[in-house]
């Protein structure tokens, strides 16, 4: 292992130390230093390109996959680096959840969608299972929606609710920590508003990094803001001196609205 | 400290990732040891007098060369028809069908064809070319018959090659000024070739392979002839006459050597098919 | 049928068609329309088939039928077409075939999924290229020669595995046939996996299951209906299939049994075929027509699939 920096492990949540990846040939993230506080809302914002969605689906290693990504460097959660073989990926994924651009529930029931976290998590009593689909139904503000028709395919709902059920799903299987990637971009505004509101109730018991482009969105829900160039992170502050009074040049340019 | 899952589910995904690695080794095991065994006990066979002389029962010797010829000949026949037909049909429906249902038609029967089992199109290849249109068992009915087989796979294979054309090369050419008939030669036809080649190459494999359909079409004789006689009269393909061999006269020999050509055959289109696709087939 | 589908243009045609005059004009139009016809023409060739092939089938095959009773014809357990007393049953042919499609997908598509799982999320690089090439060399080896293999491999051990005195008997012919289906099946399966979208696997990973779980449980499901034709058109060649479980049934007509020696649907056709003559020849075109009709249930089934599937996308 790594010996640990003397960055304060306490307020952090996840510890991100020179990350570098490659996707292919192209250097896609260079030397990311990052700390995530816990407890909060960090968005990640910068022109589409820039490395955003690339740094959010390496913290719960969705890049696994892919034989063309190479990464260099140092994820820690709970003081561990999350790429040490003895981590098992589907635990951290466990801990950190994700929600996708588009909404991608599966071909089941709502009930069954919100279900499949703790079911794989090996929980089998119906009473239990119950408990904790309804409860993250209500905690994604989707409860009273779909109450009447928990046994009906997912496929009828509409965007928004489908994306509050991917949400509900994702804390079901009881995360830590929740990863958004744009989950507002394929919904309409009024969808987004609810979308933004739940995100907003959830900092209270989670920690949440979301990807947005959308810079009014990134000021009204976040509290702390990266801004990333070229796969770089050019600042990294509280969102509201970043749009108050950004230090790097760049980072003003970007948040008026002058490129990206 | 990060949890690791329960031992059950680790079990249970390991046993699954294993039995997925079984099979698709297995399956691959199956392919190499089928077509090693052929080879080994097949390719001691292939002595110059058993490639290229005739079979003689005064001797006892067997030979091929008449079951060699006879299935050049009714691949190139039945290529010669095959693919104009092949092509045309793809051309109509990529390029004039206007009418949606007429398509789902057409491509509805294609499809229905090429479902139809290699014995029933023997049957009806007999009653039809042998019988009715008087041909007799002749290879020219199994040439026929060969063609009926192949044609939804040529189709199929023009069709997919004919998507692959660019809309802005066509309409370029007709903002020339040309006519439809004239940009389908000089631009669509061009650019579907690697396909039809692709086609060309499964069609072969699929010939030199057939036997049901050949066996009371094209008949089992074994004479050496010229193109000409040869379509008049009863010939076996190899695959026919590596039938006849194993399982009426039970001379495995001939059998593991028209075999292991067959095998070498099969290798060399999937080669084939394979560069072709390399070399042309992503054009975008 | 014989058309010329290239009618070449003689060239004065063509100079005239590239002229704006209004009369040589008129006269490529009736080119462009000619050469439209002709490709209809050619276009409406498979139809023709499909018709003339049933038209034949029918003709060939009703009057045996007609005969023979259609009842006693499908339910008969007994075909002695020589005997004194003729009898014209095809029960034990039509079940051989059903029993051995049974069999052959059992065995088959369980491992053909297996395999196409395999090679669409566990094999990488080289890998799964020489696996993908080996397999498609199982699909490109001709029937006769899996029939020669399953006759001096298969029905040997078979034979001394289970202590029999024959081993040409149904479970040679359904092991041969397995093996025969798995490159349709694989590569059915294979496309159907490929093409699904990575959206709902990754919603499945990013909960915490592990790939094999996310591939049982998320993928196998999404990919149901194409492994549902793949299986159906296994079970298409299982049916259709002559010359290779010629060569390992042993083909008497029993009723099946998992070491009897049985005759398919297509071996009955073809092991008669070359000397039966009167009712028997008209019978064997009877038998055809049975088959013919299963392969077009089939057919139905397969669209019936396809169908569902379009709508659900």
């Amino acid at each position: 292992m790594l010996t640990a920096r003397n960055a304060n492990y306490d307020s952090g949540c996840i510890h991100v130390e020179n990350l570098n990846l490659w996707y292919s040939e192209s250097h896609a993230l260079k030397d990311i230093c990052l700390n995530v506080p816990r407890g909060s809302i960090t968005a990640l914002i910068g022109p589409s390109g820039c490395g955003k969605s690339t740094f959010l689906r390496t913290l719960n290693r969705m890049h696994d996959q892919n034989e063309l990504v190479r990464i260099e460097g140092d994820v820690r959660y709970q003081n561990q680096n999350i790429f040490d073989p003895h981590i098992d990926v589907s635990a951290l994924r466990k801990e950190i959840g994700m929600v996708f651009q588009t909404p991608n529930p599966f071909k089941m029931s709502i009930y069954d969608n919100v279900a499949y976290g703790p079911k794989i998590q090996g929980i089998r009593k119906r009473e239990q299972l119950d408990s904790i689909v309804i409860q993250a139904l209500k905690d994604a503000f989707l409860y009273d929606e779909v109450a009447d028709r928990l046994d009906q395919s997912a496929s009828a709902l509409s965007g928004g609710q489908k994306q509050r059920l991917c949400i509900a799903r994702a804390l079901a299987a009881n995360p830590k920590v929740i990863l958004m990637d744009e989950p507002t971009s394929a919904l309409d505004p009024v969808s987004t508003h609810k979308v933004e509101e739940l995100i907003l109730s959830l900092k209270e018991k989670y920690t949440i990094v979301i990807v947005t482009h959308n810079m009014q969105q990134a000021a009204r829900i976040s509290d702390y803001t990266a801004f990333f160039l070229n796969g770089s992170l050019v600042e990294f502050s509280r969102t509201k001196e970043m749009f108050e009074n950004a230090k790097d040049e760049r980072t003003q340019n970007y948040i008026s609205g002058r490129f990206g | 400290m990060l949890q690791t899952i329960s031992k059950k589910r680790k079990i249970q995904s390991m046993f699954f990732r294993n039995l997925m690695r079984i099979c698709g080794w297995g399956c691959a095991a199956i392919a190499f040891s089928i077509c090693a065994y052929i080879l080994v006990r097949g390719v001691g066979e292939l002595s110059f007098g058993f490639v290229f002389s005739k079979p003689s029962y005064i001797k006892e010797t067997i030979g091929i060369l008449p079951d060699l010829l006879n299935t050049i000949y009714l691949v190139v026949a039945a290529l010669a028809l095959v693919v104009p037909l092949g092509v045309g049909a793809a051309i109509y429906l990529c390029e004039y069908s206007r009418n949606a249902k007429m398509s789902a038609l057409i491509e509805h029967a294609a499809e229905i064809l090429s479902g139809i089992p290699s014995i029933i199109y023997g049957l009806v290849g007999m009653l039809f070319f042998c019988q009715f249109l008087g041909l007799k068992t002749s290879l020219a009915a199994g040439v026929l018959t060969m063609v009926i087989m192949n044609l939804p796979g040529m189709i199929r294979s023009a069709q997919e090659s004919l998507k692959t054309v660019p809309v802005s090369l066509k309409e370029g050419a007709y903002a020339l000024g040309a006519g439809k008939w004239k940009v389908i030669r000089s631009i669509v036809l061009p650019a579907c070739l690697p396909g039809v080649c692709t086609g060309m190459i499964l069609c072969c494999g699929r010939m030199v392979g057939e036997s049901a359909a050949l066996l009371f079409t094209a008949g089992f004789a074994h004479s050496i002839n010229g193109f000409v006689q040869a379509l008049q009269t009863s010939g076996a393909t190899l695959s026919v006459a590596l039938y006849v061999y194993a399982k009426e006269q039970g001379n495995f020999d001939a059998a593991f050597g028209i075999a292991a050509i067959l095998i070498i055959l099969v290798l060399a289109i999937n080669l084939l098919s394979g560069w072709i696709q390399k070399r042309f087939g992503t054009l975008d | 049928m014989q058309t010329n589908p290239y009618p070449i243009p003689s060239k004065t045609e063509l100079v005239a068609g590239s002229q704006k005059s209004s009369k040589p004009k008129r006269k490529s139009d009736q080119i462009e329309k000619a050469v439209e016809i002709i490709f209809f023409l050619i276009g409406m060739i498979c139809v023709a088939l499909v018709l003339l092939i049933s038209i034949y089938l029918i003709a060939a095959g009703l009057p045996a039928i007609q005969k023979i009773g259609l009842i006693p014809f499908l339910t008969g357990t007994t075909w002695k077409p020589g005997a004194a007393v003729p009898e014209f049953g095809i029960l034990p042919f039509i079940l051989s075939s059903v029993y051995g499609m049974a069999g052959a997908l059992i065995v088959g598509v369980p491992i053909g999924i297996l395999a196409a799982l395999y090679l669409a999320k566990g094999a990488k690089g080289k890998t799964k290229k020489v696996l993908s090439a080996l397999i498609q060399l199982l699909a490109g080896i001709p029937s006769v020669v899996y029939g020669l293999v399953g006759m001096l491999v298969i029905v040997p051990a078979v034979r001394s595995i289970f202590h029999l005195s024959d081993g040409a008997c149904l479970f040679s012919a359904i092991i041969v046939l397995s093996i025969m289906i798995l490159p349709t099946v694989i590569s059915m399966s294979l496309g159907a996996i490929e093409s699904l979208p990575k959206a709902q696997e990754e919603g499945s990973l990013a909960l915490g299951a592990t790939s094999e779980e996310t591939l049982i449980k998320v993928v196998l499901p999404a990919a149901s209906d194409g492994i549902a034709a793949a299986v159906v058109l296994g079970a298409g060649r299982v049916i259709g299939e002559a010359v290779a479980v010629m060569m390992v049934a042993g083909n008497a007509s029993n009723m099946p049994g998992l070491f009897e020696s049985v005759r398919f649907l297509t071996t009955a056709v073809s092991s008669e075929m070359s000397y039966a003559s009167g009712l028997q020849l008209q019978a064997l075109f009877s038998i055809a027509l049975v088959l013919f009709a299963f392969i077009m249930m089939l057919n139905v089934l397969l669209n019936h699939i396809l169908k569902g599937k379009k709508g659900a996308c």
